[in-house]
Order: structure tokens, then sequence, then C-alpha cells
């Protein structure tokens, strides 16, 4: 891109001849912006607007974002950037990631940027719940933007058809699982034809998974990263009740619940109570054609569920003036009036907690409570499971979630194969 | 002094085409040959030779084990259904038939759709409860499967998807072939009294011998090579029940990073298809031709 200015630059010069170049002393700091969709909605527009506005109050920066395709995707493009020497100076990926990044060097602390009061204060302004995934070793390695948790949708009109209170959802797993059968219809043949409950488990099962185990009174791994606990009791209790759910009670659909079609099942009537991510919130929203509620997924021994979503990320081997301009850009698109602008916008939690009291978010949750639903649930938060080589553990525990739900595998068997396996990855990180 | 202007002549002439190949398929081969044998670099521990140390990982690999299995499963299921359907289209569509330009279009619109897109129609048809295959069968009363989420069923359906992407591909080159063979042989195996059964089988499947021996060879690269779906419909899940080859590939490379495991299994998947395409030539061309 900067090659093909400057070549257009010395055209022009070319042409007109007499022109000096004053363009070329002021060229303004270029920022390339790496940034994934993974929910519904408009999001490329939302960005690009931020990129906009951001520019017109900025006038040395300009901000160029590049839609990189899933967190997953968008990840690859980085570390292959990286490794190559082109990196984008600002990215938007999991924050679960943090562990492979610092490993690979990929990135720099935001901690180097913060000079003023204003950037301490700024630093300090996150929902603890969502620093949890973004800082080790003292230093804060990803600033949050778009997070979310797991919550429960439900069908109030099924509710309603069932005979149950369309007001009250499920708060505890044995509520849950009693909601869910009264939920379940089954035609003549014995086929259901309408699930009580779904917690899809393609993708990340480990996520969805981290709610029924926190609930359950485990966690999964240590604040360093180099070790877990998937053969738990707690642990293999939770997978026990998940696997329960359809394979003993048949109130949840066999095998492996796609994760993308969750929300259209629940759309079309097949299941009454799913769990899914809040940044669908707006989907659902747009999309339901029935009433439906929105809570805080029941509880274990305790109320939990893991967060997720993506950080801002700032580039090691960026330039100086890049770096600085990618902090100005992550420091201003999370400030309170954007973070509620965004919550509004596309569903995921505003990720500070004064960004609840600015008017536009205030008038959103007052319109429309479900909206409050997610924030109220980062009390029982748990940081998302994130390791070393992270992508090689989650997929050690995803593989015994999945023998386990489709019945190759005792939840005992599965999450000590898990273990094993994750245990071998960790070792030298010790 | 002739000569060697013509062999100069030659050369010039093959340079730029080698050149491309020796750029993006030699160099890069020889790069991932030399790589096996090297741990994977990491900031804190740069690369080290380690002899057949990746090798041994990877036989060592229970999901290895099982991406090869599939992958065997895979090819044995799309190889030969994908030829004998191409060849049943063809001889179909080769025919007077009305419609004829359309049935042909018709087969051969999946070759032409992306794989991306042709996973994610079939991710809709494969949906449990109102996917197109449930709403079907829901026709000859109540049947419920989770097509995709069940590790019996979930490699059948990426194989079928497969099958469908790629006969209408090869029923071209089968048509072709069939409308090179002179209709002289028709009119007199039809003097004959020769029924059309027997016609095929003693005079068109003969002289088809030489498409089906390539189609054969490429129907045996696609089955290592076409993963895009397995990204699209299930990642490989449910518990590696998906997992191919080359899509285990990809997931050590560019999900995990390492790029010396990577490499290994690269080597191997190279050899283990340049084996097979040497036999397919050497054995296979000999009793090719129709004499």
């Amino acid at each position: 891109m900067k090659r093909r200015e400057f070549l257009k630059g010395t055209a022009a010069v070319a042409g007109t001849a007499t022109i000096a170049s004053p363009a070329i002393s002021q060229t303004p700091t270029e920022l390339t912006f790496y940034y994934p969709v993974a929910v519904g909605g408009p999001i490329t527009k939302l960005v690009d607007t931020l990129a906009a506005e951001f520019e017109k109050e900025n006038a040395g920066i300009k901000v160029k974002p590049v839609y990189a395709g899933t967190y997953q995707e968008t990840l690859v493009k980085l570390i292959t950037a990286h490794k190559s020497g082109g990196a984008p100076a600002l990215s938007v990926v999991l924050s679960t990631d943090m562990f492979t990044l610092i490993d690979d060097d990929v990135i720099v602390a935001f901690d180097d940027f913060v000079k003023t009061d204003d950037d301490k204060k700024w630093l300090q302004s996150f929902f603890p719940a969502f620093m949890e995934n973004s800082q080790t070793g003292g230093k804060t390695w990803g600033a949050p933007f778009q997070r979310s948790t797991v919550v429960l949708y439900w069908n109030k009109e099924l509710f309603k058809e069932t005979g149950l209170d369309p007001e009250k959802a499920p708060a505890s797993w044995a509520e849950q699982l009693a909601f869910a059968e009264k939920l379940t219809k089954v035609d003549a043949s014995g086929t259901a034809t309408q699930w009580g409950v779904q917690v899809p488990s393609t993708g990340f099962p480990y996520w969805l998974f981290q709610g029924f185990s926190t609930q359950a009174g485990a966690i999964l791994m240590n604040q360093e990263g180099n070790r877990t606990f998937f053969d738990k009791p707690e642990v293999i209790e939770a997978l026990t009740y998940w696997v329960d759910l359809s394979r003993k009670h048949k109130v949840h659909p066999p095998g492996i619940v796609e994760w993308g079609t969750t929300p259209k099942d629940f759309f079309e009537k097949k299941v009454a109570m799913m769990w899914t991510t809040t940044g669908n919130l707006t989907n659902v929203r747009n999309n339901a054609k029935f009433p439906f509620g929105v809570a805080m997924l029941p509880a274990g021994k305790r109320r939990g569920s893991p967060t997720g979503g993506g950080n801002f990320h700032i580039s090691s081997k960026a330039p100086k003036e890049q770096q600085e301009a990618a902090f100005r850009f992550a420091r201003w698109c999370t400030m309170p009036e954007r973070a509620a602008q965004w919550c509004v916008d596309t569903g995921y939690v505003a990720v500070r907690k004064d960004a609840f009291d600015t008017p536009v978010l205030k008038k959103y949750v007052s319109d429309f409570p479900a909206a409050a639903v997610a924030r109220d649930q980062l009390e029982f938060a748990v940081a998302e499971l994130s390791t070393h080589e992270n992508q090689r553990v989650t997929k050690a525990l995803n593989d015994g979630l999945q023998a386990a739900l489709t019945g190759t595998k005792t939840p005992v068997q599965a999450m000590k194969d898990s273990q094993a396996e994750a245990e071998r990855i960790l070792v030298r990180y010790r | 002094m002739r000569r060697l202007t013509a062999t100069i002549h030659g050369w010039l002439l093959l340079l730029p085409a080698m050149a491309f190949l020796a750029l993006f398929t030699h160099w890069p081969a020889i790069g991932t040959l030399i790589d096996s044998f090297y741990s994977t670099p990491r900031p804190r521990r740069p690369s080290a030779f380690m002899g057949l140390g990746n090798y041994r990982e990877i036989f060592d690999d229970p999901i290895f084990w099982q991406a090869l299995t599939n992958n065997l499963w895979f090819a044995v299921g799309t190889i030969p259904v994908s030829i004998g359907l191409a060849m049943l289209m063809a001889l179909w569509v080769n025919n007077h038939i009305a419609g004829r330009t359309l049935v042909r279009m018709a087969f051969f619109t999946p070759t032409v759709l992306p794989m991306i897109a042709v996973a994610n129609i079939w991710l809709f048809f494969y949906t449990p409860q109102y996917g197109l295959l449930a709403q079907f069968l829901g026709l000859f009363g109540s049947f419920s499967q989770n097509w995709l989420g069940s590790k019996d069923t979930a490699l059948l359906c990426v194989t079928i998807v497969a099958v469908w992407k790629e006969a209408g591909f090869f029923m071209i080159f089968y048509l072709a072939a069939l409308q090179q063979i002179s209709p002289s042989l028709g009119e007199a195996a039809a003097l004959e009294g020769a029924s059309r059964w027997y016609f095929f089988r003693r005079v068109q499947f003969p002289l088809l011998m030489p498409t089906t021996l390539f189609v054969l060879v490429n129907a045996v690269i696609n089955a290592f090579r076409t993963v895009d779906h397995i990204v699209v419909m299930t990642r490989g899940g449910p518990d590696n029940a998906t997992s191919l080859l080359l899509f285990r590939i990809y997931e050590l490379g560019f999900g995990f990073w390492d790029t010396g495991l990577a490499s290994a299994m690269t080597v191997i998947l190279l050899l283990g298809l340049g084996l097979v395409a040497l036999a397919q030539y050497t054995f296979l061309e000999k009793r090719v031709h129709y004499r």
C-alpha cells in the first residue's frame, strides 16, 4: 500500500514537474488493524465507522481496518504476517491466545505505552473478570474489546405452552433438567420434535463446557497457564451432567450440536432453551419471532460462566509510531461512550463498568433489560481456558468432550485422556 | 554448432516454466524435507537438528493413525463411486435425449461451485430436524439423525459431499472421450445385433480406459487433497472422526504452529502419493491401451 502511494506520488510529481512534495513531510501514520467477525450483524460496517470517526479526531493517523475472517483465521494471518515481517500494528484476536502470542514474541505489553494518569485510569477501568485473560506475569498484554460470556436464552412462548412460568428461567441444574424434561416434545414414533435445552459442541466445546465446570466448582487451569486439572472429580461431574442431558434424560439433542445453527434452531422453535454467547443478543433480538428471555446460566454448586471474546493486541514488530497510534486507537475505542455504543450495536458486553452509566446504555438497558444480564453475570465469571500452546491444549480437551458427548468414551475416561495429553504438552513449560 | 544453438533454444524455451516450477513446487518440497528433520523454532528455543525425531513423534500420535484410516476410507468411498457415477452420467448425456444440454449443465454445476459454498449448502442439508435431508426423510415417517454430529455417520457424510462435487468434473472427460469414439463402431455393433450392455462392455469401456487412468490418478490425488469442506462442516470432529491427513497437517502447521511436525507429515503424504502415482503409471498404463 505504502509503495503504491509512493509510486502514485512520484507519478504526480513527474506529471506536474514544478510542484514540490509537501505531502511527504507530513505523511500520516498508517495503522493497519486486523479484526475478526464471530457473531451476526453488520460488524464490518461498524468497524469502518469507528475508524472514520477516530480519523476525524486524530488527524495524524490513518486507520486501515482489515477484516481477517474468523478468530482462528485472524490469528493465523497475524502470526504469518509476523513471521514474514509485515505484521499489522493492531489486531483483535481471542484473549486466550495471549500465551501463544507471548511465547512467539508477537505482541508487546500495553504497560510500555501507559504514561499519563489518564492512561493509567484507562487501564484500570475494565471489569476485573475480563482482565484475567489479559494479564500475566504482572503485565497487561491485551485490552478488552469485544468480550462476552455464555448466557441462557429461553423461549417464553414455549414455556407458557408447557405450563411453566414464562418469566422464570431455571436457576439451578436440577431446575434446568426439570424444565427441559417438560419442554421436550416427542411424537408418536418416539422422535423428539422439540428439545428442552441445547448446548452447542462444535468448534470450541471447551468454552461452553467451562460453564458447567465452573458451576460444579472446578477451575480448569492455573494462572501461569502451565497446568490443567481436567481429571478432577468436579470436572467429571460437570461433564457427566452435560452428557446425561442427552444420553440419559433425552432432553438435549444427541451427538455434537453445531454452534452456528444453534440460534437458528432456537428461532425455529426446535429448542426451548439454548446456551450461547451474549454476542448473539442483537441477532436473537432481531430474528426471534416470539418473546424470549435472557438469564444467567443455572447454578450447580455456584453460578458460573467463562468470559470469552477478543482483545486488542499491539504487534512487537510494528514501528514505534505505529505502535503508539495503535495504543491510541485501542484506548479511544474503549472509552465509556464508545464501549456503550459497541455494546448496543453488537450485543457484546461493554468492557467497563462506567459504560453502563452513559445515557446511551442506560436507555438501552431500561428498554431491554436482557442486556444487563451479561454484566451482572460477570461477578461469577472466570477466565476462559488459556495455557501455553493454547490451541493444542484446548484441542486435547475438545476431543475428550466430543468423545464423551458422542458416547465413544465415558466421561471419566475422556477426561483422563485429555488430562494426560495436556500434561504431555505442558510439562516443558514448568 | 547448429545443434548447440538448438539445445540452447530448447533450454531457453523451457526456462520460464522451469523457473516457476522450481520456485513454487520443487524448492518448497525440498525445503519441507529439510525442515522435517529439525525441531520447530521458537523465540527462546532455536531450531535444532533432531534426525527422525519428528517422524517418530508422528508415528506415536494416535490422531495421525486415525487421520490415515479416515483418509483411506474417504478414498475408498470417493474414488470408485465418483468414477462410476461419472461414467454413467456421461453415457446418459451422450445419448440423444430431450433436454440434453440442461441435464449436462445440471451434472456439471457442482463442479463450478466453490467447495466452501458447496460445504455450506450441504451443512444445511444435514442439519438435524429441519435440514433438507431431515425434511425429506420426515415424509417417510419420523426419523431423527444428527448426521454430522455422530461419529458413525460424519465421515460418510463428508464423503458423499466429495463425490457429489467430483463426479460432474470427471463426467466431462468421459463425455469428451465418448464423442471421440467413431459412430461406425456403434453402427457395426447394431448390425451384428449386439446388446447395449455388450457394446458398452466390449467396445466403449475398453476404449475409455486411457481416460479412466487419467481420471483415476486425479481422483486419488483429490482424495488426499480435498479438505475445504472438512474445515467448513466439521473441523475434523467429532473427536477426529473426520480428520483427514491434509487437515491434520493444516492443524499442526497453522493451528499449533509446529512447523517441524507439519513438515514431516507433509513428507509422509508426498511419499505416499508419489508411490501411488508411480504404481498407477507403471502397472496400469501397460494394460490401458486397447489392442
